[in-house]
């Protein structure tokens, strides 16, 4: 099976201890996590996670149910690029003596979908957000002129078919008891067992 | 399904005014609420609180003071798999809560239900290196079903409603709920305990698909030679009953798991023996012949399956499973029925017809003479002077007539006593499976012990897994749990040298493990003690300590280079299974 670039999605409480029980499944069978981003979902007190890897959809599919077996895992979904609505942010730090004499900045914003976020006499900050071709082509683009600092963020994605948690949420928050455990019936009778 | 409509606020007996009480001596209450009789400890210096709390409820609850940690989570343990009931372990901040790991891992991976507590540094020392300070937390993640850290008195008691709920539940495990001693001092206003009966994010048990179901009664009702394997997940669902009528109406075949040995009679007619790398010969080699394969509760463990790619490719599988992460996980399922087997096997018996595979159980049959000739008569009644291991459970089987519960430690010893015991209930055999934890037979027997006081307990022990946890003789010596104690001595780690000799060249390094004079030992402690090494002695020795009133230690002297056959060697498929040395090419 062909590996690909899978976006796991995972609502969860909002518990401490939870990424690292998140984490440590895919460190324990030592898979590379591409990028990880956890943030509020679009229900209040369900956070969400997205979590990017390269590997089959066997082994992501399996990924995901281990996740989903943790107490505090609501769900887990995974998808495909195709599947998804998905960005990433980038920031870039330059000189702006460089930038004001050298480059273009009206081609940068225009062409590469760039934003200024700070102008300051030593230097300026510009933003991308996009998919990653898009950002490290910018990349390329500054790299002559000296990036002092580049920073790209974790992914966030949207899944395409989703109707979002609400419905899952109502349908777990639906109590349903459990039954109780069968009881040894010796074990109230233990002063006249033992004795050596 | 009847029990929604029933009221949902269930409050305990308990129930009093609200009272301002310490986090410690909640917790107490909330263990007795929970109906813990037995706790199994070790005090120290972060826990202090709680067992002053303990010294004021020692006559509702039975603790027994362990000689280490490890001792006492294992002695949980063989209390929770005895009993089916959750184990408590109460340890200390630092080494007494890292002492607990081998536990916690082991009852991870072999499903037992324990609530651990272990004390922690005040809160506001939490990452400053105190003393016996250890982030708990995050070493135990990995191998505990859940784990929380309580920082303030008045989440103990919604946490350990919380604990006791997810111990037990669904597929059980291992919780452990660290306390630190800020919230164990400080006093609260105590509510009314209220049992955990919900999670929203946890889901026990998945929904049952009956389309699954039918599924699953068609490929059975078609098949010619069907056979079902079974784990302790027929245990651990308290389904023995409905797996046995499943038997009954469905002919088929079945075999057993290590840790689902006992959950049907030894001697049950459709019962066929058990798997894995020194299960018995006809269900490993015709695991490859069957034409549907039905796995009840099990996970299809590596030394369970062999090599993954020569194993069962012929046949469509089954799997029965609470767990929905085990569907799919090792072997591919033709027909995956998730839920719990006690109310899926009825489902399935219901829709299967009523079938006999006479042609297909003699297949069986024939598998077991040949085991029989070139293995199992020379194991039971050896014809050379030297006692086997085997021989010596043979004798014991006539003595407990099956109803005692064997707890084993790790290794041949382990691997001849489940091959060869006879069990006539269920809970009958505590072994740690899937870990291979040595040194567990020992406290595990203590804590079966008190989980089932009415049976008999007795404990096979290799002469190296005994020196790992011979300190809880002490245990045995303060608390007096009348359990037996067989130790098999061949003076090697004997599976290992059995590996050594069979694919490293006979080079033995480092399985010559000699050992302390136990009779010595025991009687030290004040428990009775005999050595035997002639057969002429055995049956006499093995009838004296099951008729002693109190514990009893008894050494056995067994074949120094003796091997554990059939095997499947390591990386080879089930049906490689060989039945001898000279057949392992």
């Amino acid at each position: 099976m062909l590996q690909q670039e899978y976006t796991i999605t995972v609502y969860t409480e909002n518990q401490i201890g939870l990424l690292n029980r998140i984490a440590i499944i895919f460190s324990r069978r030592k898979i590379n996590v591409e990028s990880l981003n956890t943030s509020p979902s679009e229900i209040d007190s369900v956070h969400r996670f997205n979590i990017v890897i390269t590997e089959t959809e066997e082994v992501v599919r399996k990924l995901c149910r281990q996740i989903e077996k943790q107490v505090d895992v609501l769900k887990a979904y995974y998808n495909n690029n195709e599947e998804i609505v998905w960005q990433e942010l980038a920031l870039y730090k330059v000189s702006t003596d460089v930038i004001a004499t050298e480059v273009k900045v009206e081609r940068l914003l225009s062409q590469y979908g760039a934003r200024v976020v700070v102008i300051r006499k030593d230097y300026t900050v510009f933003s991308v957000t996009g998919h990653r071709e898009e950002t490290d082509r910018l990349i390329q683009v500054l790299e002559p002129y000296g990036l002092i600092e580049f920073v790209r963020s974790a992914r966030v994605a949207i899944i395409k078919s989703s109707e979002g948690f609400h419905r899952k949420l109502t349908q777990f928050e639906y109590r349903e008891p459990a039954s109780d455990v069968v009881e040894n019936e010796f074990l109230n009778q233990q002063e006249k067992v033992f004795s050596m | 399904m009847s029990s929604i409509t029933q009221p949902l606020q269930e409050t305990s007996p308990e129930t009093q005014a609200e009272v301002m009480i310490s986090g410690a001596e909640a917790t107490m209450r909330c263990l007795i609420a929970e109906g813990v009789e037995t706790i199994f400890g070790y005090p120290g210096g972060a826990i202090m609180p709680i067992y002053d709390a303990l010294f004021h409820h020692q006559h509702e609850v039975n603790h027994i003071l362990v000689r280490h940690e490890q001792g006492a989570i294992h002695a949980a343990q063989g209390y929770a798999r005895a009993s089916g009931r959750t184990g408590v372990v109460f340890a200390t901040s630092g080494p007494g809560a890292t002492n607990l790991v081998t536990g916690l891992a082991d009852a991870m991976i072999d499903s037992t239900p324990l609530v651990c507590i272990t004390g922690q540094v005040f809160a506001h020392l939490l990452g400053t290196d105190a003393f016996q300070e250890t982030d708990v937390m995050n070493i135990t993640t990995p191998i505990t079903k859940w784990n929380y850290q309580v920082t303030e008195a008045h989440e103990i008691p919604v946490v350990l409603a919380k604990a006791f709920y997810l111990a037990g539940s669904g597929r059980p495990g291992p919780v452990l709920i660290d306390i630190t001693k800020n919230a164990q001092i400080q006093a609260f206003s105590f509510p009314a305990y209220e049992k955990c009966k919900h999670i929203r994010s946890y889901r026990p048990k998945p929904v049952i698909r009956p389309e699954y179901i039918k599924e699953a009664a068609k490929l059975i009702d078609q098949a010619e030679r069907p056979l079902v394997i079974f784990g302790q997940g027929v245990i651990l669902g308290k389904a023995e009953k409905e797996f046995d009528t499943f038997l009954e109406k469905s002919g088929l075949p079945a075999a057993w798991t290590i840790l689902g040995m006992s959950a049907i009679p030894t001697d049950h007619p459709n019962a066929v023996g058990m798997l894995g790398m020194h299960g018995n010969y006809g269900p490993n080699l015709l695991t490859n012949e069957c034409d549907v394969l039905i796995a009840v509760g099990m996970r299809f463990d590596d030394r369970v399956t062999g090599r993954l790619d020569k194993y069962a490719k012929q046949a469509k599988i089954i799997h029965l499973d609470i767990d929905p992460s085990e569907i799919d996980k090792n072997v591919k399922t033709t027909v995956p029925v998730w839920g719990d087997c006690k109310e899926t096997l009825p489902m399935l018996t219901d829709a299967i017809q009523r079938k006999s595979y006479p042609d297909w159980l003699k297949k069986f049959k024939e598998c077991l003479e040949q085991e029989e000739s070139k293995v199992i008569r020379k194991e039971l009644n050896p014809s050379q002077e030297i006692l086997t291991m085997g021989e010596v459970i043979n004798i014991l089987n006539s003595l407990t007539g099956g109803n005692a519960i064997l707890v084993t430690d790790v290794g041949q010893h382990q691997m001849v006593t489940c091959r060869y015991a006879k069990f006539q209930d269920s809970r009958s055999n505590i072994t740690s499976g899937g870990l291979g934890t040595m040194g567990f037979a020992l406290p595990a027997a203590i804590g079966a012990k008190y989980g089932a006081p009415h049976r008999e307990v007795v404990a096979i022990i290799g002469d190296g897994g005994f020196q790992m946890t011979m300190q809880e003789l002490g245990t045995i010596m303060q608390f007096k749990p009348k359990i037996k104690i067989i130790i098999l001595n061949n003076n090697f780690l004997g599976m290992v040298r059995q590996w050594q000799e069979l694919f490293h060249e006979n080079r033995y390094s480092f399985v010559d493990i000699s050992s302390p004079d136990y009779v010595q030992v025991a009687q030290g402690y004040g428990i009775r003690a005999r050595s035997v090494s002639e057969r002429k002695d055995l049956e006499p020795a093995l009838k004296e300590m099951m008729g002693s009133e109190g514990t009893y230690l008894l050494e056995v002297q067994v074949g120094k280079e003796n091997n554990v056959f059939p095997m499947v060697p390591q990386g080879r498929g089930v049906a490689e299974v060989v039945l001898c040395k000279e057949d392992l090419l």
